[in-house]
């Protein structure tokens, strides 16, 4: 049944785990995403489901639980914030390499460091630009609301295992701690080991008599066979880039500046726009939901109808460069952040606007 | 009074002569050839016919390239 | 020609007493001669050929020599980052908890880089198996100082001996790990005679039996050999080991039904 309930997006998170029907979750504390592993061991989801929840002793260690739940074909999601996710980067990295379908969340903090417990967008480069060693992609999403948040829960499993790839919720500390009115999707059934077993043929279920033995691995020593292996990561990373691409576009239709902004500085953004607006400033915007990958083609077609572009971003400039490779200079991109765990606010980004995009 | 015999089939190509089997055999029926296998290694093979069954060499071996054979006659 | 000492008309099906187990798969491993993992290998698949847990058996690779373990047991294998195997192998065993599950891991792997994975896993109790093999060296990587390296002991990264005044002392995990409430059954065993194989061949049988218990976790080190490591023949590695390693790491049983053996 659907349900409509007041939640913080780190326990809409963890409620969605339960009811996309998750197998497990694996996780350790970090502010400020603890509330994902409270809500989980309050919740007894094993009574609830069967779902499995378990504190590892480190992020290390519950990435590689997630790695093991994984390899067995089970829906496994872990969560963290970014001093978190920097440790659990080497078995995301396993996970992309061996194909595992995964959710991970990442309630982003500022950095480097320990940084500051609160909210950041700067760890977009580690998040879309794969972030631990190799050439891999992880899908990365990018909720604006609690409701995204329970949503892309749901959205991430079956992008996972669509493509037997790790997804990454890239939040942060605003969208994880704010509280919203949120509406739940129905119960799902958690999958049969029988039901694993048969759906997917990879996953390592115990080898049935007759057939070859599975191994999950992301280990190649033939270097021929390594390369192939990679041509075909790109391949999928492509056909993921030509069929999930996400956004939303924001009164871009009668738009002369455009703001791309995710996340939470895209609910700021606007606000910011309905200032603008109302100072007679045609400015729209486009939301990217997915970052990978990223609306690219969409802001390269809005780049022929605008006179300039600001990026708003909780870091010192990142997904810049992605919105100025969609441009190719076209027109004028610009930053505006705040960072270091400092939050923007709707007049600096008019003024921003004004300042680096209508008046420079 | 039966006699218990044995044999053992050593799968040359298999072997990486480590003598393991050469010391762990009670009636000294294991030696290195002289000649190499496929891999260049002196392998093991049979020099006598005192050959018990016990399967001693077979349970040290490392790659499993022993088969071992045991009767009563 | 040649005699050869065959004798042809005892090689019957019902004469047959020892033949490869089918749980090891054909390929030809790739350890060095006389490597204990190859029998380490051999005694776990005959164990799970023996139980006839085949389609019932799970296993986890390390990184180090054995990092292509998977290549050879004959069950559903997974290869884990290294060190990580026990978290892998917690998750695997949580999602089928009527599964055999197994680790198989190196000295480094377990006791260095992994030793927080070896060491929670053990203590939550989780219902599997840990195989370890000791053999006081990085074999894969070409000699170097392991956490269980002996005082003394020449490595490429202890060129003149492990000097324990500054390299620090080999680490007894095995011993450490026996006190932790959440293992069931700790052995040390070795594989290098026909005696030590039988009894290290019960033990991995014991330790995987145990998983029907659902009693905490079973750990069987295996004290071993590295001949390319230690620049010894197959042979005179094996006495070596006798007279070096089994002082410092003595053969037998270490805790057995949750208790330790006084």
């Amino acid at each position: 049944m659907k349900e409509l309930k007041l939640m913080k997006g780190n326990e809409a998170v963890a409620e969605a785990a339960i009811r996309a029907g998750a197998d497990a979750y694996f996780g350790y504390p970090i502010t400020p995403q603890s509330e994902v592993l409270e809500y989980l061991m309050a919740e007894r989801p094993y009574e609830r489901t069967g779902m499995v929840v378990l504190q590892a002793e480190s992020e290390v260690a519950a990435i590689n639980m997630v790695y093991g739940g994984a390899a067995c074909g089970k829906k496994v999601i872990t969560s963290s914030s970014s001093p978190g996710i920097s440790l659990k980067m080497e078995g995301i990295s396993y996970i992309a390499g061996a194909e595992l379908p995964c959710v991970i969340l990442n309630v982003v903090r500022g950095g480097p460091g320990l940084g500051t417990i609160q909210p950041s967008q700067s760890d977009y480069f580690q998040a879309t630009k794969g972030g631990g060693h190799g050439d891999y992609r992880l899908i990365v999403l990018a909720p604006a609301s609690v409701q995204e948040m329970a949503d892309h829960v749901k959205l991430g499993f079956d992008l996972a295992f669509k493509y037997r790839n790790p997804v990454m919720i890239l939040s942060d500390g605003v969208i994880g701690q704010m509280m919203e009115k949120v509406e739940l999707f129905e119960q799902m059934p958690r999958l049969s080991d029988e039901e694993v077993a048969a759906n997917y043929p990879w996953a390592t279920t115990g080898k049935p008599a007759g057939v070859p033995h599975r191994i999950i691995t992301s280990l190649e020593l033939d270097s021929s066979k390594q390369e192939k292996h990679n041509h075909h990561l790109q391949e999928k990373y492509r056909k993921i880039q030509e069929n999930e691409t996400m956004y939303e576009a924001i009164q871009t239709e009668d738009a002369e500046y455009l703001i791309v902004a995710f996340g939470s500085s895209a609910r700021i953004s606007q606000k910011a726009i309905d200032m603008a607006r109302a100072k007679g400033i045609k400015v729209g915007m486009i939301r990217p939901i997915t970052l990978f990958p990223y609306p690219s083609e969409i802001i390269n077609k809005l780049a022929d109808q605008v006179k300039g572009i600001l990026t708003v971003e909780m870091n010192a400039g990142q997904m810049i460069e992605d919105v100025k490779l969609a441009v190719n200079g076209k027109v004028k991109v610009e930053h505006f952040g705040r960072f270091g765990g400092m939050i923007p606010n709707p007049e600096e980004v008019v003024k921003a606007l004004e300042q680096k995009i209508i008046g420079g | 009074m039966a006699k218990v015999v044995g044999d053992i089939v050593i799968d040359i190509e298999r072997c990486k002569g480590c003598e393991v089997c050469t010391t762990a055999c009670p009636q000294d029926v294991i030696a290195m050839a002289s000649e190499v296998n496929g891999k260049g290694y002196h392998y093991a093979m049979k020099v006598n016919g005192n050959c018990i069954g016990c399967s001693n060499c077979a349970v040290v071996c490392p790659d499993a390239v022993i088969t071992v054979y045991r009767a009563k006659i | 020609m040649a005699e050869t000492f065959d004798r042809p008309e005892i090689r019957t099906p019902e004469n047959l007493v020892y033949s490869k187990t089918n749980v090891l798969t054909d390929n030809i491993m790739h350890y060095c001669p006389g490597c204990g993992h190859g029998t380490t290998h051999r005694l776990l698949a005959e164990v799970i050929e023996e139980m006839g847990i085949q389609s019932e058996t799970i296993g986890i690779a390390p990184v180090g020599c054995s990092v292509l373990a998977y290549n050879y047991f004959d069950v559903d294998m997974q290869e884990a980052a290294h060190g990580r195997a026990p978290a892998v192998a917690t998750a695997v065993k949580r999602l089928f908890p009527n599964k055999f599950v197994f680790t198989y891991q190196g000295d480094g792997d377990l006791a260095a880089i992994g030793t927080a994975e070896t060491i929670h896993a053990c203590n939550r109790g989780e219902n599997m198996t840990i195989i370890f093999v000791n053999n006081g060296i990085y074999g894969m990587t070409g000699g170097q100082m392991a956490p269980t390296t002996l005082p003394g002991m020449p490595t490429s990264t202890s060129p003149y001996g492990r000097e324990v005044a500054t390299m620090g002392n080999p680490l007894k995990i095995t011993e450490l790990i026996a006190q932790l409430p959440g293992t069931y059954y700790v052995t040390r065993q070795s594989v290098h005679t026909p005696a030590n194989v039988r009894k290290a061949k019960k033990a991995i049988r014991q330790a995987m039996e145990n998983q029907k218990l659902n009693r905490g976790l079973s750990f069987v080190e295996v004290v071993s050999n590295c001949n390319s490591g230690w620049k010894l023949s197959p042979v005179k590695a094996n006495k070596w080991m006798e007279d070096n390693m089994f002082p410092f790491y003595p053969l037998g049983d270490i805790k057995v039904n949750g208790e330790l053996v006084k």
